[in-house]
């Protein structure tokens, strides 16, 4: 059990939620929470780690259902069950960097971008963001990327030109996601993308969110979410 | 801890120790096929439980279901996984000798066979013969594929010819995990008991069902997936329960068990041990939390075993 910092609403339905604790993490790696005693719902929800200090984790995160509605009631001082980290997230990188996040999908590029930052073999980060109708975090990620460019309502996937950069990271829709991947053109951009599965336990047993690659079938929470672009089947 | 002296050598024995028939579990907690994996080991030391039993084998590989495989209820899940998984010859050539490492330090290793023909059961189990293994367990109750499984645990002539002819090719103690959608459990583990089964292991998901109102669909592919956690436990318990009074040989109860009182309740109504499924889900650590839990209960009642309070009831 863990205590609460803070569940503060950011925006009509997406919140930000902040963690007591040392946690471990890397850049795309995921926690599951659960915030209630009951069965109902039964299984904890998967959230990436939006950002990772010695003394907390936090999480952001929409309500899109009971295990999201109930986690959005949680105060200061309440206690949460997180377990994890689970997954193998995003890779080391190196060049000219890509973060590109498209709605809820931005939660896992936050600390991926302030991890990239410190690293001596990244020449620069630039980070995109797509939002349907409004921009959230926007100073947050501003503090954390040399170029920050935000659409609103249309598709952020148009406004990246891939092959110029060596590592592209994206997290967010799957259209938006597959769009990158088919705008690759140039070997040397390596592209890593970040996928949402419904998930059962997060830990390889349940095989619930299985998805269709290269080599058969894997299991998001386990052998991802982050998989090299080229290598999904997109629904 | 008993502390017994045998000549120079201490011996250990815990209360929580059971017999299951001729095998030994250094306690009654064993982790459910399909619920449990290496991905645990993260959270604590896997040689505490007193067994594991591996995802639902097939003789060839099995990509498992399309479309949406798992989907919340009120206090249960539906999974409709649709036995995914490797192979046997993979099984072997990958995870047995992981399992090997386990069993090496006294965890019980159950492997769980599934078939769509008595032929494939008995090339599986012939195969697995030659191995390292505990326990085999027949799966005659997965819900969740069309051909062959579950239609040997509905009806009770069925599973009969099919533990008789499983039972001729094995020497190891065998075992039938039971589905509760079976026309008559009871009669069923009687049949499975007069075929020399060893033991069995009941229950396991309800067949069901769940609707997308919005797209007027099922929410499965299968139309019908498996029912399992708390919803299912007061059920499963009534059946647990129905079996022992009718059986001799010992019973592993299952069926939303998700603490050391749920799981205490099973062995009340003659379960010798329990096994852990969705539980695995909603917390990683609860085979650990329910093993703690029945020692501390053992122990606050100034119970010495539980072969004192086991089929009370």
């Amino acid at each position: 059990m863990a205590k609460i910092i803070f569940n503060h609403q950011i925006d009509s339905n997406i919140y930000h939620l902040k963690i007591a604790g040392k946690y471990k993490g890397s850049m795309g790696q995921f926690y599951m929470l659960r915030g209630w005693n009951s069965y109902h719902p039964v299984l904890g929800r998967p959230f990436s780690i939006f950002d990772l200090d010695n003394k907390s984790v936090s999480f952001i995160y929409k309500i899109v259902g009971e295990g999201t509605n109930l986690l959005s009631k949680l105060k200061e001082n309440d206690n949460i069950e997180l377990f994890g980290p689970y997954g193998r997230g995003f890779p080391k990188a190196k060049g000219r960097v890509a973060l590109i996040g498209g709605g809820m999908g931005l939660a896992s590029l936050y600390f991926t971008a302030r991890e990239l930052k410190v690293q001596s073999s990244i020449e620069m980060v630039h980070i995109y963001l797509g939002f349907k109708e409004r921009a959230i975090l926007v100073d947050l990620f501003e503090k954390v990327s040399r170029k920050l460019i935000i659409d609103v309502g249309g598709f952020i996937s148009q406004k990246v030109t891939i092959n110029s950069y060596d590592y592209v990271f994206a997290c967010g829709p799957e259209d938006m996601m597959k769009a990158i991947v088919h705008q690759k053109r140039s070997e040397k951009t390596k592209i890593f993308i970040s996928l949402e599965r419904r998930m059962g336990c997060g830990l390889g047993a349940c095989l619930s969110c299985t998805c269709q690659t290269r080599e058969g079938n894997k299991l998001t929470c386990q052998d991802g979410p982050v998989f090299p672009g080229e290598d999904i089947y997109f629904d | 801890m008993a502390l017994y002296f045998l000549g120079r050598i201490f011996i250990l024995i815990s209360i929580l120790q059971v017999k299951f028939g001729k095998i030994i579990f250094k306690n009654p907690v064993i982790a459910a096929s399909g619920t449990f994996g290496t991905g645990f080991e993260q959270h604590f030391d896997l040689s505490q439980i007193g067994g594991i039993c591996t995802k639902g084998l097939t003789l060839c590989h099995r990509s498992g279901n399309k479309g949406i495989r798992i989907w919340e209820t009120s206090s249960g899940i539906m999974n409709s996984i649709g036995l995914e998984n490797k192979g046997i010859d993979l099984f072997i050539k990958q995870d047995l000798p992981i399992l090997k490492k386990i069993r090496d330090e006294g965890v019980r290793i159950i492997i769980n066979i599934n078939g769509s023909t008595i032929a494939e059961y008995v090339e599986l189990t012939a195969l697995l013969s030659e191995e390292e293994a505990d326990i085999i367990e027949l799966n005659i109750s997965c819900p969740n594929v069309k051909k062959g499984g579950m239609l040997f645990g509905i009806t009770s002539s069925a599973a009969r010819e099919l533990v008789r002819q499983v039972r001729s090719v094995t020497k190891l103690p065998l075992i039938v995990k039971l589905s509760p959608n079976a026309d008559d459990i009871v009669k069923i583990a009687q049949c499975c008991e007069e075929e020399g089964a060893d033991g069995l292991s009941l229950v396991n998901t309800f067949k069901a069902m769940a609707i997308d109102i919005k797209k007027r669909m099922p929410v499965f592919d299968n139309i019908y997936a498996g029912l399992s956690g708390p919803a299912i436990k007061p059920i499963a318990l009534r059946m647990v329960h129905e079996v022992c009074q009718k059986v001799n040989i010992p019973v592993m109860g299952m069926g939303g068990i998700c603490n050391g009182r749920d799981a205490l309740e099973f062995i009340m109504v003659g379960a010798t041990c329990i096994q852990v499924g969705t539980a695995n889900f909603i917390n990683p650590n609860s085979c650990l939390q329910i093993i703690t839990e029945i020692d501390n209960f053992l122990r606050a009642e100034g119970l010495s075993s539980l072969d004192e309070i086991r089929g009370i009831i």
